[in-house]
């Protein structure tokens, strides 16, 4: 495909001279010989194994735990329950002040989804470690759960998680994110027609390849190498630091390549546990998610609900957009509250609408927790705003491409949470995609410019 | 456990262990024998990322136990370049951008060898069906699918 190369042409030097060239991976010559090294290709002698006892239930109290049979079963090592973890609650973004610390490195008197981490298992053998994890005996008492976000923000649902005290996360400004813009029932009041829809989706598997995991190696002076394919290297050292109350001089995090990722390896769940236990029994450890586990345990992109109000003109302005946005964290926060935070400042679109209302909530239910995945916060958003839009522009007779023209946001406009735009590229992209997609549009939109009202 | 011996050639050289009986030759190439090129991702038999050849046949070594490849022939990706020299489904993998993450690759470039040791010439429906049961979760196939059919055009561009 042959794409325009002049577009910006006066602020850019290069020419493109890179676009539509082949240039080769530096990492292929690698993958194509089997030579890359990933995490699990690291082996130690002596190495140990560990799995993870999970709740079998979605909100639970835990009445005992009684790992006598499991630690008599030949291979077994260390057990390790809640009480082994120096600092046990924690949450990944306390690093950036959002807390509160919310979330058990193994259960602590309750768990609060299934497939929690209740009890960890290691022994010489994977075999020896899941046949002792299974005579592993955990006593609960079932307590009401919640799975539905409007159910779980309901006054009386049941409580998910206490370090919250509520079912949504308590942002500074309240019990969501807001932005406010100009005057959004005026901007109703005015408009020609009324729109409001809601769309919803549900949570998403990144299903890499490679199951999420770290092998970890004592090196002999109370430091440890952790090999691990997380995606956020700092994170992970940090936070690991912070439960096993060690300087992050004795942690030595090697990364590299990551067998798929898409983001569901940005949160710390394998590698603080599986350090402790090399700690504790001054072997290496190795701690690697089965594919049930990858598709069961680590966290899925958020189910969410948008609720999509928009009053529009006859002649295609939009003028007033209310949106309400649901990301249902699971059972702990992960990157959830960021991710309803990034929804608020992006569900506008790049649109430049005058009168603007949003209210996202980041919300607990007893499900899986949730977290990042590519554009989290604003992929789903993404999908039912521009669904919106095509409904929009049917709603007033007007082609839908030609329609998204007329409302595109320009350098210079001020978005609805206060950042002017800048490098907007919007128009020329669809103008692009009006050649390339042979969808044509009237000369007057061809003609416009991000750089410059009117054409 | 009880130890079993085990001794094949992998890619052209004797090996011989003792294993755990029950030991996958998934785990015996790589913890044993230390080819690591062959992948767990799942250990079930759904993803063919260990996959092997073993005999001229592709097999998954994660679900073959190491003690029935007594006295077989077993190739993997990382035998194929000869002297440095990498194969031409190699070669084929790097230009067409065919890898991404690359761990599904050693998988897929051993599927696409029994394929066109079998059919030099195949159809991209040829191709399709003999990937079948790799999964790979970045590239979307489609570079894939071109690296084997580039491949097989350089092969009988060689041979002509
Ligand atoms: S590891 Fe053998 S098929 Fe997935
Ligand atoms: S390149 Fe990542 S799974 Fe295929």
């Amino acid at each position: 495909m042959e794409l325009r190369k002049n577009y910006f042409a006066d602020v850019r030097k290069d020419g493109l001279n890179e676009i539509g060239q082949p240039r080769p991976r530096l990492d292929s010559p690698g993958h194509v010989t089997g030579k890359t090294a990933y995490f699990a290709d690291r082996n130690f002698p002596d190495m140990l194994h560990l799995k993870m006892v999970r709740s079998p239930h979605h909100h639970a109290r835990i009445r005992s735990i009684d790992t006598s049979a499991a630690e008599k079963h030949p291979g077994v090592v260390k057990i390790l329950t809640a009480k082994d973890v120096p600092h046990n609650v924690y949450t990944i973004l306390i690093l950036i002040q959002i807390g509160p610390e919310d979330e058990t490195v193994l259960a602590d008197g309750k768990v609060r989804w299934k497939g929690e981490a209740v009890v960890a298992v290691l022994a010489e053998t994977e075999r020896a470690a899941q046949e002792a994890a299974a005579k592993v005996k955990v006593d609960y008492e079932v307590l009401p759960a919640v799975f539905d976000m409007e159910e779980a923000l309901k006054p009386g649902a049941p409580l998910v998680n206490e370090y919250h005290g509520q079912n949504h996360y308590l942002y500074d400004s309240g019990e969501c994110r807001k932005v406010r813009f100009g005057d959004v029932e005026a901007g109703f009041a005015g408009a020609d027609h009324i729109l409001e829809q809601s769309y919803q989706s549900s949570p998403i598997e990144h299903a890499p390849t490679e199951t999420t995991g770290c092998v970890v190696a004592p090196e002999g002076n109370d430091r440890f190498t952790c090999y691990t394919n997380t995606q956020a290297m700092f994170f992970t050292l940090d936070n690991t630091s912070i439960i096993l109350q060690m300087p992050g001089s004795k942690l030595h995090f090697v990364g590299g390549t990551v067998g798929g990722g898409f983001g569901g390896k940005v949160d710390v769940i394998v590698e603080p546990i599986a350090i402790l236990g090399a700690k504790l029994t001054g072997r290496p450890v190795c701690f690697i998610y089965s594919r049930e586990e990858e598709m069961q345990i680590s966290s899925p992109r958020a189910a969410e609900k948008v609720v999509i109000k928009d009053g529009v003109m006859k002649d295609g302005r939009i003028v007033a957009r209310k949106v309400t946005g649901y990301t249902d964290a699971g059972a702990y926060s992960r990157h959830s509250p960021y991710g309803a935070q990034k929804g608020a400042a992006h569900y506008p679109g790049p649109y430049t609408i005058p009168n603007v209302w949003i209210d996202t909530y980041c919300v607990y239910t007893n499900r899986t927790p949730s977290s990042a995945m590519r554009g989290f916060g604003v992929t789903i958003g993404d999908f039912a705003l521009e669904v919106q839009m095509d409904k929009l522009a049917r709603l007033i007779g007007m082609d839908p491409l030609e329609f998204r023209f007329v409302n595109a946001y320009r350098d210079g406009d001020m978005k609805a949470h206060r950042q002017p735009t800048e490098g907007a590229a919007l128009i020329e992209c669809m103008q692009e995609a009006s050649r390339a997609a042979n969808w044509p549009v009237a000369e007057e939109f061809m003609a416009m410019s991000s750089y410059t009202k009117g054409a | 456990m009880a130890k079993v011996p085990v001794q094949f050639t992998l890619n052209g050289a004797e090996k011989a262990e003792f294993v755990d009986s029950g030991t996958t030759l998934l785990h015996a190439l790589r913890d044993k024998i230390g080819d690591t090129s062959p992948k767990g991702g799942c250990h079930q038999g759904t993803c063919g990322a260990c996959s092997v050849i073993i005999d001229g046949e592709l097999r998954l070594s994660c679900l073959t136990l190491a003690e029935t490849c007594n006295g077989a022939e077993i190739r993997t990706t990382s035998g194929l370049a000869e002297a440095g020299v990498l194969h031409p489904l190699q070669r084929a993998f790097l230009d067409a951008f065919a890898t991404q993450c690359g761990f599904c690759t050693p998988g897929m470039i051993m599927a696409a060898k029994v394929l066109l040791d079998h059919t030099p010439n195949p159809s991209r429906e040829e191709v399709v069906e003999a990937l079948s049961s790799n999964i790979c979760r970045c590239t979307g196939y489609e570079p894939i699918i071109q690296a084997v059919l580039r491949a097989a055009r350089a092969n009988s561009q060689n041979a002509a």
